[in-house]
């Protein structure tokens, strides 16, 4: 069975980023760049249930800038067999994105999509929901634990109030949460075999997507900040300033 | 034009989060439309009809909404969507599994996690774990949004809203086999003016018994950090974070957590921050209104007895 995952290049999960002085964007020139974490979680999945005789190809897919080959690389560094690059300069909302990876989802056929609930950047928590759409596949969101069986798929999903236990029929679309595996750290002679894997790089002309102009961003700004606050001595000063300052007790 | 909102529910009751979404949709203006997706829901349309401001409660009972499951929900929004120009749900679980397929189908873009409404095509929305926030205007004929519900407040419950029955079934392509929910007495993460957290420092599971004592004190919820859910300490819908639940409570207590970005990004909307931590460099005093440099273990039940 091949599984396709798509990934995403994003700011480091540990930056913290700050908005522009023209107010039009976060800055994000110079800062450390990685995979989103959601999406090497996604990666990892795949490359266990090829460890386990489930897969037998994992295929990586992004959209994004040139330089969005290193997280492709990253992925195929950690078990991926190949990659497919959408380059793409521009801004992409997730409704594009999705209609992007249908369209190799239709080349590529791939029995199961494991994706990233969502991105750290954009924090918009869609496109894997909005494939699932397009390529009228079953989803299960927000996935902890995944068991392939036949052609139907266990999923445990995290949801508000806990768990839940769903099954769905393959072919289908599942993104992962937090808990579901453990990424490994890629070993050096993998990051090597990686760079000899097939990368293949595509226009959006290339997948005969056409897009829309859905939105515009009228201007990003920091949030406000908190104004500081006070160290306290003791337990019994916090009492007090929580009673009769803050007059939140 | 008007607006659907898709009600939050577990065929039991409907959930606060409901009324704060209506109080979005009033701030978008236009007449405002609760939908009910479930079955055996009577309690709950009860209670939708009362939300203020609301004009019709469309209900569509059926076993095949019984769990709520994105796809079929998502054809019943996209069925009725002809009416409306706003579609919203509240950023839950189900909000943010359904609405993406309900903007995919309608072939709109979705903004997620609105906390403001500008006007009736443009949105404050939330990026990189709240480090900064895009004002974005939508050109789509239809707004599909997922709102934050920590940044609206409530509409009443002195409605009389009119039911619309709605016969349309589409058939779930998800099979439930079971759900494992936590069940508590103390208030819903969202819904809980006090909030009582903790994080890795707390050490255990059993640990979290001194936070119980303290939340139970305060009538409040108990919350945790990625690293307590991750260890395992306790389940996974007490996460507060980037990826959790987004709380602002009236208080918001952190006790034995760092403050990493992502737990922030959940809590720093709150009103008034506490935070408790024997690491004097701790990030969280940076944000923390009264930060306490202490042992929790000590602290905490000190805490718990002085209020």
């Amino acid at each position: 069975m091949k599984v396709l995952v798509p990934v995403k290049r994003v700011v480091d999960a540990n930056v913290k980023v700050r908005v522009n002085a023209d107010n039009t964007d976060v800055d994000t020139a110079n800062l450390k760049m990685a995979i989103n974490p959601f999406c090497e979680i996604a990666v990892e999945e795949a490359v266990r249930l090829k460890e386990a005789g489930v897969v037998s190809e994992i295929v990586v897919v992004t959209v994004g800038p040139k330089a969005a080959q290193e997280q492709l690389r990253t992925a195929m560094a950690l078990g991926a067999d190949r990659g497919i690059h959408i380059q793409t300069e521009e801004a992409l909302v997730p409704l594009s994105i999705a209609k992007l990876l249908n369209a190799v989802q239709k080349k590529e056929q791939a029995q199961l999509i494991i994706l990233g609930k969502q991105t750290i950047d954009g924090d918009n928590n869609q496109t894997g929901q909005m494939l699932s759409a397009l390529a009228n596949m079953p989803q299960a969101t927000f996935a902890s634990e995944i068991k392939v069986d036949g052609d139907s798929l266990a999923v445990t999903r995290e949801v508000d109030g806990g768990l839940q236990n769903v099954t769905i029929s393959l072919p289908a679309v599942v993104t992962v949460d937090l808990r579901l595996n453990e990424p490994r750290y890629a070993k050096l002679p993998n990051i090597m075999k990686a760079k000899r894997k097939p990368l293949e790089t595509l226009s959006i002309d290339d997948l005969g997507v056409s897009l829309k102009l859905h939105q515009t961003v009228l201007k990003v700004t920091p949030p406000a900040e908190r104004k500081a606050g006070i160290m306290v001595a003791s337990v019994a000063e916090l009492a007090d300033k929580l009673k009769n300052e803050a007059k939140v007790i | 034009m008007a607006i659907l909102v898709l009600a939050e529910h577990d065929n039991a009751s409907l959930k606060l989060d409901t009324a704060k979404v209506v109080a979005c949709g009033q701030a978008i203006g236009g007449d405002v439309d609760v939908l009910i997706a479930g079955h055996e829901c009577a309690a709950v349309v009860d209670a939708a009809k009362q939300l203020a401001g609301v004009r019709h409660v469309l209900v569509a009972q059926s076993v095949q909404y019984a769990n709520g499951f994105a796809d079929n929900v998502a054809q019943l929004i996209v069925d009725l969507a002809g009416d409306y120009e706003h579609i919203l749900a509240a950023a839950t679980s189900q909000g943010k599994d359904t609405l993406p397929r309900v903007s995919a189908l309608l072939d709109v873009a979705q903004l997620s996690e609105v906390v403001e409404v500008v006007s009736a095509d443009t949105f404050v929305r939330p990026i990189y774990a709240g480090n900064a926030l895009a004002t974005i205007q939508s050109h789509d004929a239809k707004k599909v949004l997922t709102v934050r519900t920590s940044a609206f407040d409530a509409v009443a419950n002195d409605g009389a809203a009119d039911v619309v029955a709605i016969d349309k079934v589409f058939d779930s392509v998800t099979q439930f086999v079971s759900q494992s929910l936590s069940k508590s007495e103390r208030p819903e993460l969202g819904a809980a003016s006090v909030v009582v957290s903790g994080g890795r420092g707390l050490g255990s599971s059993e640990n979290f018994v001194i936070l119980e004592k303290l939340a139970d004190k305060l009538g409040g919820a108990l919350g945790a950090s990625r690293a307590a859910v991750d260890a395992g300490f306790v389940s996974n819908d007490l996460q507060v974070g980037q990826t959790g639940k987004i709380v602002a409570p009236d208080l918001y207590i952190a006790v034995g957590i760092s403050g990493a970005i992502q737990h922030l990004a959940g809590m720093k909307d709150s009103k008034v921050i506490v935070a408790i931590n024997k690491d004097p460099e701790a990030p969280i005093f940076q944000i923390a209104d009264y930060g306490l440099e202490a042992d929790l273990f000590e602290a905490v039940p000190e805490l718990t007895d002085l209020l």
